[in-house]
């Protein structure tokens, strides 16, 4: 017999969809911000977006560029590692799959990289085959700076801070790189479905 | 499009560099604990401090949070985030609590639980939000509402080092009554070492009451920060809309975001005016 909170039942408001929500999670319908800093306010007219490290020739776009690639509309639920979740949200953005055509590799890994010298660690594998987005549209609308526009990381099936805010490019690495908070005790993984929250997790 | 092939690693593999950045020495798995309640403190109409005792518990950094978990008869579980409250100097774990009506959780831990009971709780957690006495850049900590929990930490911490950085707290909260440590903020500015505490109360103010009344803008940050000459480490914690307000306004005074760490407790804390 596991422990048992005396006295506590729960609100269980989340019941009827309980198969989409990920252990340790709860339903929130309005949209939490989690930042280390200040929000940054980048200017479009200097904003680019590239790929470079590991890559023959790095890759880069400006915002007029970026907002020409074929762009496509998902709707996915996301999960916050401070334990909020969020069915049915809807992006507007450019897959990696388009991001990545051409580009040939050794890497195995990335470092997506920020303004506000955020950066985040993931395998490659996880941002290519219809994972991974960089989107620049929430619910029909521009995205908001708090929620990271101009234009974030959309990498849904691992914990929210993996789909980095503010992006500004992504390196092509050999070796795995741990990024902001992933080297201040956050997995280095991140997917919710086996709450790997934490280092060791 | 031809990419390696890749696998997927969960492990990770950290330098000793960087488990000390963390200030933590051992870095296993973070283990769910069973925490007993041993001292219930009201610290305003809503809000309470619960002293726990934690089995091993492995100390902390001011700043840092945990984990607790509460599980129903039937299996069902809620896990929430709360922020440490008691200095690294203590052994128990304080935290404290705002009790939200319609909340899952926090009206469980002030209103339900009571002293002896346990509950499960894993941390310590975060490596960023936080703050050590030897720091040596002027200390500026800005709270909304149950915001100051981390920051109380803090400022506990400075309290027992022998080196004290000079510190400010700007501190919103809705009303009098709703002041969060007030005697203890009170005695901590009364010992004359360099903290200065700024009070603004943004719904209703007592008679006599000589601090802010208003939500905190452009001209109480230039009143109340440090000349950005300075450097000032800076910390802001509360609701999101208070930390969102609070982190540009600094920047607008000239900041480097980079001296600016934030701790959002989310839609959820509804406090801090
Ligand atoms: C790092 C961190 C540190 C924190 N530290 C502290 C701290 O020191 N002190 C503190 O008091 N808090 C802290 N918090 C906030 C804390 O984690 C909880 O969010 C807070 O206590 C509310 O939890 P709850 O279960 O009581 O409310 P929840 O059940 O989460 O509800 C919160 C609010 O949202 C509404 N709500 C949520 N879901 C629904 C729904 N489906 N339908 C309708 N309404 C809904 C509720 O009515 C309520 O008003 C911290 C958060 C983080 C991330």
């Amino acid at each position: 017999m596991g422990f048992i909170s005396r006295g506590f039942r729960g609100k269980r408001r989340d019941t009827a969809d309980s198969g989409r929500l990920p252990p340790g999670q709860y339903l929130v319908n309005d949209y939490p911000v989690l930042s280390a800093g200040p929000t940054p306010r980048p200017n479009l007219d200097t904003w680019t977006f590239s790929i470079e490290g590991e890559i023959d020739t790095p890759k880069k776009w400006t915002w007029q560029e970026f907002l020409a690639l074929p762009a496509e509309t998902v709707t996915k639920d996301i999960h916050c590692v401070t334990k909020w979740s969020k069915f049915d949200t809807t992006w507007k953005g450019v897959s990696f799959d388009t991001l990545f055509e051409g580009v040939e590799t050794a890497a195995e890994y990335t470092t997506q990289f920020s303004d506000g010298d955020y950066t985040t660690n993931l395998p490659l594998e996880d941002l290519v085959d219809g994972k991974a987005w960089i989107v620049y549209e929430y619910n029909g609308e521009p995205l908001h700076p708090e929620h990271g526009g101009p234009a974030r990381m959309l990498v849904p099936h691992l914990y929210f801070w993996k789909s980095a805010k503010w992006i500004r490019g992504v390196r092509l690495d050999k070796e795995q790189q741990p990024g902001f908070w992933e080297t201040n005790g956050y997995n280095n993984y991140g997917d919710p479905w086996r709450e790997q929250r934490y280092w060791g997790d | 499009m031809i990419l390696g092939a890749s696998s997927v690693t969960g492990e990770i593999s950290l330098n000793p560099h960087e488990v000390r950045a963390f200030g933590v020495t051992s870095r296993g798995p973070l283990l769910w604990t069973q925490a007993e309640l041993v001292e219930l403190v009201h610290e305003t109409p809503r809000v309470a401090s619960l002293l726990f005792n934690v089995p091993d518990w492995p100390g902390h950094l001011p700043g840092q949070h945990v984990d607790i978990r509460l599980t129903a008869e039937d299996g069902y579980q809620a896990e929430r985030s709360y922020s440490i409250a008691s200095p690294p100097e203590e052994r128990s774990v304080a935290l404290t609590v705002e009790r939200l009506d319609d909340g899952e959780v926090s009206p469980y831990l002030v209103g339900e639980l009571r002293v002896g009971d346990k509950l499960e709780l894993r941390g310590p957690i975060g490596g960023h939000f936080v703050w050590r006495a030897g720091d040596d850049r002027p200390l500026l900590l800005v709270a909304g509402g149950s915001g100051v929990v981390p920051l109380m930490a803090m400022l506990r911490h400075r309290a027992a080092a022998s080196h004290k950085t000079s510190a400010r707290l700007l501190f919103s909260s809705r009303t009098f009554a709703d002041i969060i440590y007030r005697e203890e903020l009170d005695r901590l500015a009364a010992a004359s070492d360099g903290l200065t505490i700024f009070h603004t109360l943004t719904r209703d103010t007592p008679q006599g009451w000589t601090g802010f009344t208003r939500r905190i803008d452009a001209a109480m940050i230039q009143q109340v920060a440090w000349p950005k000459e300075q450097t000032p480490a800076v910390f802001v914690c509360g609701p999101t809309p208070f930390v969102e307000a609070a982190a540009d306004l600094l920047v607008g005074v000239g900041y480097d975001p980079l001296w600016v760490k934030t701790e959002r407790f989310g839609a959820t804390g509804a406090s801090g005016g």
